[in-house]
């Protein structure tokens, strides 16, 4: 079992993997181009190997039924293979029950889900909910139009935010401060930083929060898809996580809750197959996981997710995040000797992999097109996390994330890119 | 240097580095500010009008090369043209002036100076080329 990488790195990986071979078993890496791909931006979407891409089409070509409802043969082999998909990804997060994994559309949903299911029936006036700095939009936004529709009616509550320091971590110092009164019913905080890659101690946070009476919500987007995770291990009372990002196709997230809380939660959206009867004079609710699931599903990309799963439990997640931290590790000082080169984050021990950078005179857009020009593909802007680049005192930042598929080859290209960047702009 | 980088130095970088009408006016006819906010690019533009002409113009703002370097282009072609003629600039013309190939996304980049121009001579707050949409 490998511990729950809520603070302490995770232990030297027990077994490794050949990127190369894994490279082969991606479509889009492996196919011929016109121009070669350097892909550095899988944070903000992961590529997705033969496996997935062939779960989902057979489903499509063997049993494509929906689920939970025909008595016919493809219906049940439909409505097993996407029952499978979320035992799948109960077992790999290490959930309680399958009943525990609801899927979403993404993790945006997840958090929305939470806000608007949990949060809404839950907070009363006076309460307080704490955030970070570090946010992506997406676990600040539900909670700005939370406490705005709470303010209106007069009903405040209130938002505060663990500030970081220069070197991009959080600073939990404030923590027992911000807890202090009491008041403080939920803390929301992201495992992984998506601009800075840093990993934040939240099994700490969330030990702080339990004993100041508070549920915690982790957004997982950036830890999930690269990093060994046992959520119960993690001290979370909700944990937001997306396909995409984890070798799966789009529209699938999950969101996992521990199941009493989910039991005593209403439902988020009503529809199809979330209630288990319903009179003209109104309805009751289905059971879990079920009650969250209004509407036909995406069951295709279920499936992939599952297939995704599969595909990274046999890679090892303790290869994964090893892999991703030997690259990170490689390019950090190879960036960093680049003139002009300006890394954010903190240092590689508590690091994912992921590396933000600018350029002194350049600005980032200007930087990932002349990139782009040498098939080199990073993010450039402020990867939807502005207050953050605000903190830090910088517009915008480009940004390289990696995952298995990711080889030291690609950061090559991406230093040559650089080098050239800095010619194209005289700098 | 590939054929690209050329165009990119000669094209973008010279107004860039060296942008023409940059500064604001003490007393403008017209202001008009914009931005896009996907990226944070950000222009404002003020002008002097007189006798259906467009007296001064300057532009200030931040953002990348293409979007400042376009915002001077834009301000040098139409410093002294009736505003007849400067409303007819397309998007087309400012792609003309930039002179290497963009994506979609840097299209916005590349239009902001023309959207901001648009927006406070004509009213037009879009997108160019998106008027129907």
């Amino acid at each position: 079992m490998v511990p729950a990488p809520g603070s302490a790195p995770a232990p030297a990986p027990a077994r490794t993997f050949d990127a190369r071979a894994v490279r082969a078993q991606f479509p889009i890496l492996r196919e011929p181009r016109e121009q070669p791909l350097f892909y550095l931006d899988s944070a903000a979407t992961s590529q997705k190997p033969d496996a997935v891409l062939q779960a989902m089409d057979r489903y499509y070509s063997t049993c494509n039924a929906n689920i939970h409802r025909g008595v016919y043969a493809i219906a049940e082999q439909a409505t097993a293979a996407y029952e499978d998909a979320r035992r799948r990804v109960a077992a790999f997060v290490g959930a309680g029950s399958p009943r525990e994994i609801i899927f979403t559309r993404n993790s945006t949903e997840a958090i929305n889900l939470v806000a608007y299911a949990w949060a809404r029936s839950t907070l009363r006036a006076g309460d307080a909910i704490v955030l970070t700095e570090m946010e992506h939009h997406s676990n600040l936004v539900p909670w700005h139009m939370l406490a705005e529709e709470w303010n209106a009616r007069g009903t405040a509550i209130e938002l505060r935010f663990i500030p970081i320091t220069p070197q991009g971590e959080l600073d939990l110092s404030v923590l027992p401060a911000l807890l202090a009164d009491g008041r403080v019913k939920l803390v929301s905080v992201v495992h992984v930083s998506n601009v800075l890659g840093t990993i934040n101690p939240v099994v700490e946070i969330a030990r702080q929060a339990h004993a100041a009476g508070a549920r915690v919500l982790i957004d997982a987007s950036q830890s999930v898809p690269h990093l060994p995770i046992e959520v119960r291990e993690l001290g979370a009372d909700f944990v937001a996580f997306t396909g995409h990002k984890m070798l799966g196709p789009t529209g699938i997230g999950v969101l996992w809750a521990r199941r009493e809380i989910l039991e005593a939660m209403p439902p988020f959206m009503g529809g199809g197959e979330m209630i288990r009867e319903v009179k003209l004079s109104g309805s009751k609710w289905n059971e879990l996981p079920w009650k969250f699931e209004a509407g036909t599903m995406p069951i295709a990309e279920a499936i992939g997710l599952g297939a995704a799963v599969d595909y990274l439990t046999a890679l090892g997640m303790d290869a994964v995040f090893a892999h991703d931290r030997e690259l990170t590790a490689y390019a950090l000082p190879r960036l960093a000797a680049i003139p002009g080169v300006r890394l954010m984050g903190p240092a590689l021990e508590r690091r994912a992999g992921v590396v933000a950078f600018t350029l002194e005179g350049v600005h980032p857009h200007d930087v990932a097109t002349v990139l782009d020009r040498d098939g080199v593909a990073v993010r450039a802007g402020h990867h939807c996390a502005m207050p953050l680049h605000e903190k830090l005192g910088v517009p915008a930042s480009a940004r390289a994330s990696f995952h298995c598929y990711s080889v030291p080859e690609d950061v090559d290209a991406l230093v040559r890119g650089l080098h050239r960047t800095r010619h194209v702009f005289g700098s | 240097m590939s054929e690209w980088d050329e165009l990119f130095r000669e094209n973008i970088l010279d107004h860039y580095r060296n942008p023409r009408n940059r500064g604001v006016l003490e007393h403008p006819d017209l202001t008009y500010e914009d931005a896009n906010p996907l990226c944070g690019d950000r222009i404002r533009m003020d002008f002097k009008i007189s006798d259906g002409r467009i007296e001064e113009v300057r532009f200030s703002g931040h953002g990348c090369s293409i979007s400042q370097a376009s915002a001077s282009m834009l301000c040098e072609e139409i410093e002294g043209k009736p505003l007849d003629e400067v409303k007819k600039l397309s998007r087309e013309d400012v792609l003309e002036m930039l002179g290497i190939e963009l994506g979609p996304v840097r299209l916005k980049c590349a239009l902001l100076a023309l959207k901001t121009l648009k927006a406070g001579v004509y009213g037009l707050p879009q997108w160019p080329g998106e008027e129907d949409a």
